[in-house]
Parts: structure tokens; C-alpha cells; sequence
């Protein structure tokens, strides 16, 4: 249950991260990549930590979105950011994740770009129609979350190349969320997750875990398909939106 | 060497960069209330403050608590709230072997804290990360309820 020795470096500068990463695993709060490193099923020989990075837990309102940085942490969500009712649906999220001391490091950047398919944040994030930005260096570019989350434990991020930030835009008024997960125990990783977006005037947006990664729903089930509409109504049911 | 700032005192350590904060704690540190359980955060007992919160002490390497006030079991002997949950649990008969009992107290005296040990549900859903293996969780809800 130790892990395997490593180095441990800490990124300063943006500029000088895609080097230090070339032989290197990115460590944002650690609470997933430590676990795997405890039980030896990664063995890298060096680790970055990214937290000292310029705003890296950062948060703000920006052109109609919230944007928040990737190594704001779980229990700093869970305990309020953001203009309501975001801010309410987002901790709720926030506060079914592992627990408090846990929430207290994890961070949301760290929790998707590991992207494990019981995980809270790629669902979420996935049905209330978030961005992630990826900066590589000084270069950046902005990704949906549905091109950003490629599949179970896979994301388009590219070699030297980190999440800098989660972008989420500010919602219409009258707009509903609903959240359900269904997990063995409190904090536990999800059996179940399906997040339901409803904006006024337009269809739910749905997206669920799946052992392929979190995806969305089809808008309309095919006709040919009664489980996935069953799990469609379901979803729309539980979550209560 | 690594400087770290426990319970208001600075220490310099020689300890490997893969070494977790718990595990220094208690080995060159000797400060043994600090348990190590199952190493990979699920169970609880290596609980400690890292500025203040409590975090798991087996997953944060030791170097990267530099710069960070870390408090231990020992370091909050003369703390309000920890001088109640000492009693509770001792009224309550709270513990059996104790090994789980430093990491519970730290987590039960963080949800005292944020207003999170209102009723026994709430205490047992904000206990949730904290494996007693002797299952004496009747005894540790009903403590944490009375040390408010």
C-alpha cells in the first residue's frame, strides 16, 4: 500500500508545464491518482502538482457563464459558488461526492479528467451543458463536454495538455435540474447517476452514466427501443425536473 | 529536507517524496494518534487538518503539505469542541479497540463545526467515510449528538 517511488515536481508557471509533464502524471488534488499509486496500478516515475499554477482555483462570472477553475475543490462548491439556483444544483452534485475530508482536496478539473465512468462531475457537467478549457503552454481551447469526454477514463486531452478550467453557462430563469444517484452508501460511487436539464421552452437534456463513459440521452428515444425510453422516463422521474 | 508546521511547531524531515503525510506524522514525527488504516481513503483514521479542514492523512504526500498548517489529534487536546467529543465518547462508550477513534473525532468535530450533526441521520450520513471495524456506530452517533 505504498506506492512505487516517484518524483514530485510543482508547476509554477503554465509556460513551463508541458515540459515538466513530458515523463510525468498531472496531480491536482490527488484524491483519485493517490488511491491508484497506493495500490500500484499506475507506477509513474514522476508527478506534477498543478495547484500553484496562476488561477488554477479560480472562480468567476464571465460572458454569461461560470467559470471555474480546475482545482477548485469539491467541499468549496458543496459549500456555495455562483449566482442560485447554479449554485444550488452544483453543490448538491458537489455534496454526493466521496466525503468531506475527501471534498475538502478533490478537485472538479481532477474528477474529470480521470473521467471514471461512476463518477459524478463528467454526468453532470455533461447535462448542464459545460465547457472544459484545456491550456497547453499558452495555447487554449475550449471543448463541450460531450467532445471533451471520450469514453470510460478517456478525454480528448492531449499530451501535455491540462484542464484549466470548467465553464458553465449561466441558466435562463425558469430553467430546472434535477439530480439522482443511486449508490450502495452515502458517498460511494454511483450505481446509477442521471442529471436532467430543462430549460423553459425547450427539451430535457439528459445524461447518464453508462459503462462507456457519462452520455447523453437521445432527445427522443427510437420508437424500437422501450428500455432506453423506460430509463429516459425514469431519469426525468427521479431526478424531478 | 522537508518543513512541515504541526500542531504550531516547525519540523524539518527527511522523508521520500511518495511518503505520505500520515505515515511521517507518526514516524519521524511520533505523533501516533494519527492511525494508518487502509491507505487509499477509504476508511477514515488517518483524519488530520491541513489549514484547518480535515483531510485524509494517507493521501497527501508529506512534501506537499509544506507551506500548510497541519494539526493532529494532539494538537487540539485543549480544543472546545474536542474537550465535549472526549467526554461524549467516553460516556457513550463510544470505542472498543480504538483504532478508528482519532479519525472519528476529527471528522465528528468537523460536522459539529459546519452544523452537519443536527440528528442521528445527519451524523451517521456525515460519518460515512469513517470505517470502525468493531461496528460500534450506535455508541459514536449517540456522542457526537450530545457533544453539540
Amino acid at each position: 500500500m505504498i506506492p512505487a517511488p516517484f518524483t514530485l515536481r510543482r508547476a509554477a508557471t503554465w509556460q513551463a508545464l508541458p515540459e515538466l509533464l513530458e515523463d510525468a502524471l498531472p496531480l491536482g488534488g490527488g484524491q483519485s491518482l493517490m488511491p491508484l499509486l497506493a495500490l500500484r496500478l499506475a507506477e509513474p516515475t514522476a508527478l506534477v502538482a498543478l495547484r500553484a499554477l496562476p488561477g488554477f482555483s479560480d472562480i468567476a462570472e464571465r460572458d454569461g457563464a461560470l467559470w471555474i477553475g480546475a482545482g477548485v475543490t469539491h467541499a468549496r462548491i458543496e459549500d456555495g459558488i455562483g449566482p442560485a439556483p447554479l449554485r444550488d444544483w452544483l453543490s448538491q452534485v458537489a455534496a454526493g461526492i466521496a466525503y468531506r475530508p475527501v471534498r475538502n482536496l478533490g478537485t472538479i478539473g481532477g474528477s474529470l479528467a480521470l473521467h471514471d465512468p461512476a463518477a459524478d462531475w463528467p454526468v453532470a457537467l455533461l447535462a448542464l451543458g459545460a465547457s472544459a478549457v484545456l491550456r497547453q503552454g499558452d495555447t487554449r481551447r475550449v471543448l463541450p463536454m460531450a467532445q471533451f469526454l471520450t469514453g470510460a477514463f478517456a478525454t480528448a486531452l492531449q499530451p501535455g495538455e491540462v484542464i484549466e478550467a470548467v465553464t458553465i453557462p449561466i441558466p435562463a430563469p425558469g430553467t430546472r435540474f434535477g439530480w439522482c444517484k443511486l449508490a450502495p452508501a452515502p458517498g460511494a460511487f454511483a450505481d446509477a447517476l442521471a442529471g436532467v436539464f430543462r430549460a423553459p421552452g425547450a427539451a430535457p437534456r439528459i445524461a447518464v452514466a453508462s459503462p462507456a463513459g457519462a452520455r447523453l440521452m437521445p432527445e427522443a428515444p427510437p420508437p424500437d427501443d422501450p428500455h432506453l425510453a423506460r430509463l429516459r422516463a425514469v431519469a426525468i422521474r427521479r431526478a424531478g425536473a | 529536507m522537508t518543513r512541515l508546521c504541526v500542531n504550531g511547531e516547525t519540523h524539518d524531515v527527511r522523508c521520500e517524496d511518495r511518503d505520505s503525510l500520515a505515515l511521517v506524522l507518526r514516524d519521524a514525527l511520533g505523533l501516533t494518534a494519527t492511525r494508518i488504516g487502509c491507505q487509499h481513503g477509504s476508511c477514515g483514521a488517518c483524519n488530520v487538518l491541513l489549514e484547518d479542514v480535515p483531510v485524509r492523512g494517507c493521501l497527501v504526500p508529506a512534501a506537499l503539505a509544506e507551506g500548510q498548517a497541519v494539526t493532529t489529534l494532539e494538537g487540539l487536546r485543549d480544543d472546545a469542541v474536542m474537550i465535549r467529543l472526549r467526554a461524549a465518547f467516553t460516556a457513550h462508550h463510544a470505542l472498543q479497540c480504538g483504532y478508528c477513534t482519532a479519525g472519528m473525532l476529527i471528522a465528528a468535530r468537523d460536522l459539529i463545526l459546519r452544523g452537519r450533526a443536527g440528528s442521528a441521520a445527519e451524523v451517521r450520513a456525515g460519518l460515512a467515510g469513517q470505517l470502525c471495524r468493531c461496528t460500534g456506530y450506535d455508541g459514536i452517533v449517540a456522542a457526537v449528538l450530545a457533544a453539540q
